[in-house]
């Protein structure tokens, strides 16, 4: 595809990156890509995993130095050595995880590193404080200045992060996923904020993988591809078939593939779960053969009930009974002991054991099948986890590679790779293509559907409401830890979904 | 459990790309074994009375005892934790063993107790780390002042003395030639803690944990349970120390030991263990004790104080690790 | 009710509490000559401790501080025994305690070894040092000049000088940490690393300047150390960084770094400092100080993990209410 580069005709662009390449030992990030970035405008990044996304934004926050290539700032070039260069440049950035200090408060972390100074050169706390309120008013954030960040929610804490970027006069504002942990209340303040710093000419560059949002708030988008410019234009002459296109290189037509499975016996019933602080009565059944959709807000509690189901977590009450017997679940030998596991939402955290390899992270939980008397047998584990790495088709150099040089995608398989080679009779998959580009999404869906297939019995928490109805043979909304409502046929819709979710009998958001 | 038999529809990935012989090659381990053969080359030109069999033999004596509690400290810190508690266990065993030595006990339940005192002091660090989750480092340093505190407490200025002749035979025996009781424990030491860190599914969770604690409680490892137990291998471990270091100066006072924990956390960081955890091995810690005790004996041998000596163990604990990250920045 | 939930007002009561039963046995304790006499005594321990916080609070940890005193100590009372100025030694122990915390600062920064291996290697070297300018002879107090060791205990005040220095460094951290860029960068290394390098932040080069300051408070406390008890040998201040970690720890500053005040730290030091006067006073053999100070730790640590909260999240409504 030809690079359209067709700005509002008159408008110079405030970046400008051309050429730019960055490679790493074996990988190839970024390969002479370009980018343009205008003021009042948002332009969306889109891009698989892999893609080249999160090295450009270090490039463009001054962490990484590229290669090759220019970086044009109002037409001179320019370059940024050290993260304080890009910030004198006026080029900030929110990411997915706060980039701010816990302990130091609201104002502190407004001026952290540009605090204003008395003469004798230590910092002026009144008028921190007033400039903090200042730039806080101006976005519509109501919160005190001297609070501690530590006790704020993660909305406000992005909030803070604008305010911030505000307070270094950015010119170019970098949004990274911004909305990934937000409540749907709270996406809809960010919008209005995203218009607010349009309004005040920054040029905003914005990476996600939700289209709707994308559509919704950008002006231009720019397409990136293994690490090379794929094209770039105006949102409104582009379709979401042909972004999708661009993204992936061909057509992907079945985003979710479900496949008619039979559902079979009751495999897992679930009653009276609670917990003191997290949720209460739990109660529901799973069948063989079965996908049955978790939805709800982001905190509503679906990965706290998991998570117990899973041993991780105590609840104070309730039963579970697997297949015929009933089961005390409280630890996660446990869980997996009764064929139930949990491929956890946190891959990085809580996924892979990176430093670990291949291998090793496949048989972590079937030690006890692969060794005798306990003592290791590497001949055993290798041949395990070459049968399920082949399974899931693992893009890998060797299977004593590390697992922390896998991609995400690639992670997220060693993880799912290891719970099947336990043969669990449940599967419990806490928001499985979150982060996850659209190419890999399909594969992922189609993995579920053939696990569902085979007789697995399937519990997916998602938050997007397509995968969820996609996917899902029945959906249970939770809200504020409680079971609102379950669906199944024709009563799974978007709108029930949402009132559910929500709480409201009115309009559905 | 129905399920059909997976098909075979991805890629082919070989098991490995490079050998583990040629890894071993390219080792930390292999480095240091070259800097000890060094060591043993340049000291045997050194003094005319350092390949004397009966010398070597008496020179292990200053690193047999460390390194015990170094196969077990080696574990812990792969986990991820530390115990900064051991020489302060070496006295509060010493110490209740003087004890029961006074109250008329026999050899085997002076041992006995020893060993006990040793468990129950790693049994303690073990439930307030694994068991409340509190941080090792604060731990441990809290119960080295109380451990060490108590035997103050028990012992005063004074001393025990007038161990029993069967008590002598651990820190002074002989079971062969030149090869004492202490150096042949030394040896089945560093095979058994060997096996368990390398060749067992126990050693897997002590490194899975050490990588990523969370990871591996999400993958069914009972991560505190592992925890527990090598706090008690680091208790166990002082207490068989404090039982050979007793029978050897076959007297007890509450500052014996002093300073051996850092010591101990020597020998395991020079044998290529990161303090960070994740990584690291038994054979690494066997070189580094050999090497520290060539460097001690070398020195002794050359009448340099034993203070001196402690610049030399400092210098080239900084020294190995320092030196590949200089080459590194100034290859660049 | 918020000041009662505070740490440091916590360690406060704590403290009043112990005076208050030490009272009990020997009320001249508490007698204002007395306490000022403890807090004098205490001193060394303090000035120290709040060097080791600002290194803490950067995610490290300095095990030197003890070696770092004994050298520049001992170099104090060599340079005046040849004759050299007060005010110059004073500078110069200064400057040396900084070089020697510069050196940990710089392998930190510049070669990414882990704090607490780096420091006990210098550690040893360190004090190993004195071994080396010394041959192990001591310099006793006929051998140091008068002025050299009446320094320290010169009253002002009603407060001997090294108290009155002890204020002087408290106050000094205060504004240090509290309004400097310096200290809440301190904070914000250790609370979050990777977003400082985003703020511009350089979480090596701020660590390195807490090991300076850590071992220019080193340096200094060395010569005071050494003129108050007039001696000076290898083995002075042995094991005396462990006691300095414990101020700490028992002062609230977080082993994970990021957290902790200066209030505290004074505190956690003024705890120990009164334990080790007042066990002689109530007729406790000093032979207890060791385990309750161990012990003191321990429940230290305890209290402030309590106080971090239970990890779990709080989603049911009427939870909100309870917690």
């Amino acid at each position: 595809m030809q690079a359209q580069s067709q700005a509002v005709p008159g408008t110079q662009a405030v970046l400008s990156l051309r050429g730019i390449s960055k490679s790493f030992p074996g990988v190839r990030a970024l390969n002479g890509v370009q980018l343009d970035l205008y003021p009042g405008q948002v332009t969306a990044l889109i891009g698989e995993n892999g893609a080249g996304k999160s090295t450009i934004v270090k490039i463009l926050t001054g962490i990484y130095q590229p290669e090759e290539g220019s970086i044009t700032v109002d037409g001179r070039e320019t370059h940024f050595p050290t993260a304080q260069a890009a910030s004198a440049a006026g080029v900030t950035a929110i990411h997915q995880e706060t980039v701010l200090f816990d302990e130091l408060t609201v104002a502190e972390n407004i001026f952290i590193g540009h605090a204003p100074r008395t003469r004798l050169g230590l910092i002026d706390r009144a008028e921190m404080l007033a400039g903090a309120q200042r730039l806080l008013a101006s976005i519509g954030a109501d919160l005190d200045p001297k609070a501690r960040l530590r006790d704020l929610g993660i909305a406000s804490k992005h909030l803070v992060a604008i305010a911030r970027a505000l307070s270094i006069d950015a010119r170019v504002v970098i949004m990274d996923e911004p909305t990934a942990a937000l409540s749907h209340k709270e996406i809809h303040e960010l919008y209005d904020l995203v218009e607010k710093l349009k309004a005040q000419g920054k040029a905003i560059l914005f990476i996600s993988h939700k289209f709707d949002e994308i559509f919704r708030i950008a002006d231009r988008w720019t397409v990136f591809r293994d690490g090379q410019f794929i094209g770039t234009g105006q949102m409104a002459d582009v379709t979401e078939a042909a972004l999708v296109q661009m993204m992936v290189g061909r057509a992907v037509d079945q985003i979710y593939p479900k496949r008619p499975a039979r559902i079979g016996r009751p495999v897992l019933t679930v009653s009276g779960y609670g917990h003191p602080t997290e949720f209460e009565d739990i109660g529901f059944t799973l069948h063989q053969g079965e996908i049955l959709g978790f939805y709800g807000l982001v905190g509503a509690g679906r990965s706290e009930v998991m998570q117990a189901l899973f041993g991780i977590t105590r609840p104070s009450k309730g039963a579970c009974r697997v297949g015929d017997e009933i089961r005390v679940i409280r630890t996660t030998a446990q869980a997996v002991e009764a064929g139930i596991v949990y491929v956890p939402e946190d891959r990085g955290k809580q996924g892979a054991v990176k430093g670990l390899p291949i291998f090793q992270n496949v048989t972590l939980p079937s030690l006890a099948r692969t060794s005798r008397a306990g003592f290791l047998r590497l001949a055993e584990e290798f041949k395990l986890a070459r049968e399920y790495t082949q399974r899931l088709d693992l893009r890998a150099a060797s299977l004593d590679q590390d697992v922390g040089l896998l991609s995400g995608g690639n992670q997220q398989k060693v993880v799912i790779a290891k719970w099947l080679a336990t043969k669990p009779r449940v599967i419990i998959l806490d928001e499985p293509t979150k982060g996850i580009d659209i190419g890999s999404k399909a594969a992922v869906h189609d993995f579920m559907s053939e696990l569902a297939a085979e007789g697995l019995a399937v519990i997916m928490v998602s938050s997007e409401i397509p995968e969820v109805l996609g996917m899902s043979d029945r959906v249970i909304v939770m809200r504020e830890g409680r079971i609102a409502a379950e669906f199944a046929g024709a009563a799974m819709t978007p709108e029930n979904l949402v009132r559910a979710a929500v709480g409201i009998t009115g309009e559905a958001a | 459990m129905t399920q059909a038999a997976p098909p075979m529809t991805g890629r082919q990935i070989p098991d490995r790309l490079v050998s583990p012989a040629k890894r071993a090659l390219r080792s930390w381990e292999a480095l240091l074994l070259l800097v000890g053969v060094a060591i043993f080359v340049a000291n045997s030109f050194a003094s005319p009375y350092f390949l004397d069999p009966w010398n070597l033999s008496d020179a292990s004596f200053n690193f047999t005892e460390k390194a015990l509690i170094a196969f077990a400290m080696a574990m812990l810190i792969i986990a991820g934790e530390i115990d900064l508690s051991v020489a302060s266990i070496i006295a509060l065993a010493s110490t209740v063993m003087g004890a029961a030595m006074v109250a008329g006990l026999p050899v085997p339940a002076l041992v006995a107790l020893g060993l006990l005192t040793g468990l129950a002091c790693g049994a303690f660090n073990g439930l307030l780390v694994a068991g409340f989750g509190l941080p090792s480092i604060v731990v441990t340093i809290g119960t080295m002042s109380l451990f060490r505190g108590i035997s103050y407490i028990l012992l005063g200025d004074g001393a025990f003395t007038g161990y029993p002749e069967g008590l002598a035979w651990f820190g002074q025996g002989y079971v062969w030639w030149v090869f004492s009781f202490e150096l042949v424990l030394f040896a089945v030491m560093a095979v058994v803690f060997g096996l368990l860190l390398h060749r067992t599914n126990f050693g897997r969770m002590v490194y899975a944990i050490g990588n990523n604690a969370t990871a591996a409680r999400f993958s069914g490892i009972r991560v505190d349970r592992v925890r527990f137990i090598l706090f008690l291998l680091t208790g166990l471990t002082s207490g068989i120390a404090a039982v050979c270091l007793t029978s050897r100066l076959g007297s007890t006072r509450p500052s014996i030991a002093t300073g051996w924990e850092l010591e101990v956390v020597t020998m395991v960081v020079l044998g290529g263990v990161s303090i960070l955890g994740g990584s690291g091995s038994i054979p690494g810690v066997v070189i580094a004790a050999l090497v520290m005790g060539l460097v001690t004996f070398g020195l002794g041998l050359l009448n340099v104080p034993g203070i001196v000596m402690s610049i030399i163990i400092g210098a080239l604990l900084i020294g190995v690790i320092a030196l590949p990250r200089l080459w590194k920045m100034v290859r660049k | 009710m918020t000041l009662l939930k505070s740490r440091e007002a916590i360690l406060a009561l704590a403290i009043l509490l112990l005076l208050a039963v030490v009272a009990t046995r020997f009320p001249a304790f508490v007698a204002p000559a007395n306490l000022a006499r403890v807090f004098t005594d205490t001193s060394p321990l303090i000035i120290l401790a709040l060097g080791q916080m600002v290194v803490i609070l950067t995610k490290c940890i300095d095990l030197s501080v003890a070696a770092n005193l004994a050298l520049a100590g001992m170099i104090a009372a060599m340079m005046n025994g040849a004759g050299v100025p007060l005010p110059l030694i004073l500078l110069v122990v200064i400057a040396l305690g900084a070089a020697l915390g510069a050196v940990n600062g710089l392998m930190v920064w510049q070669l990414g070894i882990p704090s607490i291996v780096v420091t006990l290697g210098t550690m040893t070297i360190y004090r190993g040092t004195i071994f080396l300018l010394t041959d192990g002879k001591w310099i006793n107090a006929h051998q140091m000049t008068d002025a050299f060791k009446a320094f320290p205990r010169a009253v002002v005040l009603g407060l001997p000088v090294m108290g009155w220095i002890a204020v002087a460094v408290i106050a000094g951290f205060a504004v240090l940490v509290n309004r400097t860029a310096l200290g809440r960068a301190f904070y914000a290394v250790g609370g979050n690393p990777h977003a400082a390098v985003y703020t511009g932040i350089s979480v090596g080069r701020t660590q390195c300047a807490a090991f300076v300051i850590s071992g220019a408070l080193a340096g200094f406390a060395g010569y005071l150390w050494v003129a108050r008890y007039a001696v000076a040998y290898v083995d002075i201040a042995g094991g005396f960084e462990l006691d300095v970690v414990a101020a700490c720890v028992i002062g609230g500053i977080a082993i994970a770094g990021g957290a902790g005040s200066v209030a505290g730290c004074v505190m956690g030091a003024l705890f120990l400092g009164i334990v080790k006067n007042a066990l002689p006073v109530v007729g406790i053999s000093p032979f207890w100080q060791m385990a309750i100070s161990g012990s003191a730790i321990l429940i230290a640590i305890a209290f402030n993990a309590r106080r971090s909260g239970p990890q779990g999240r709080i989603i049911l409504k009427h939870a909100e209410h309870r917690a």
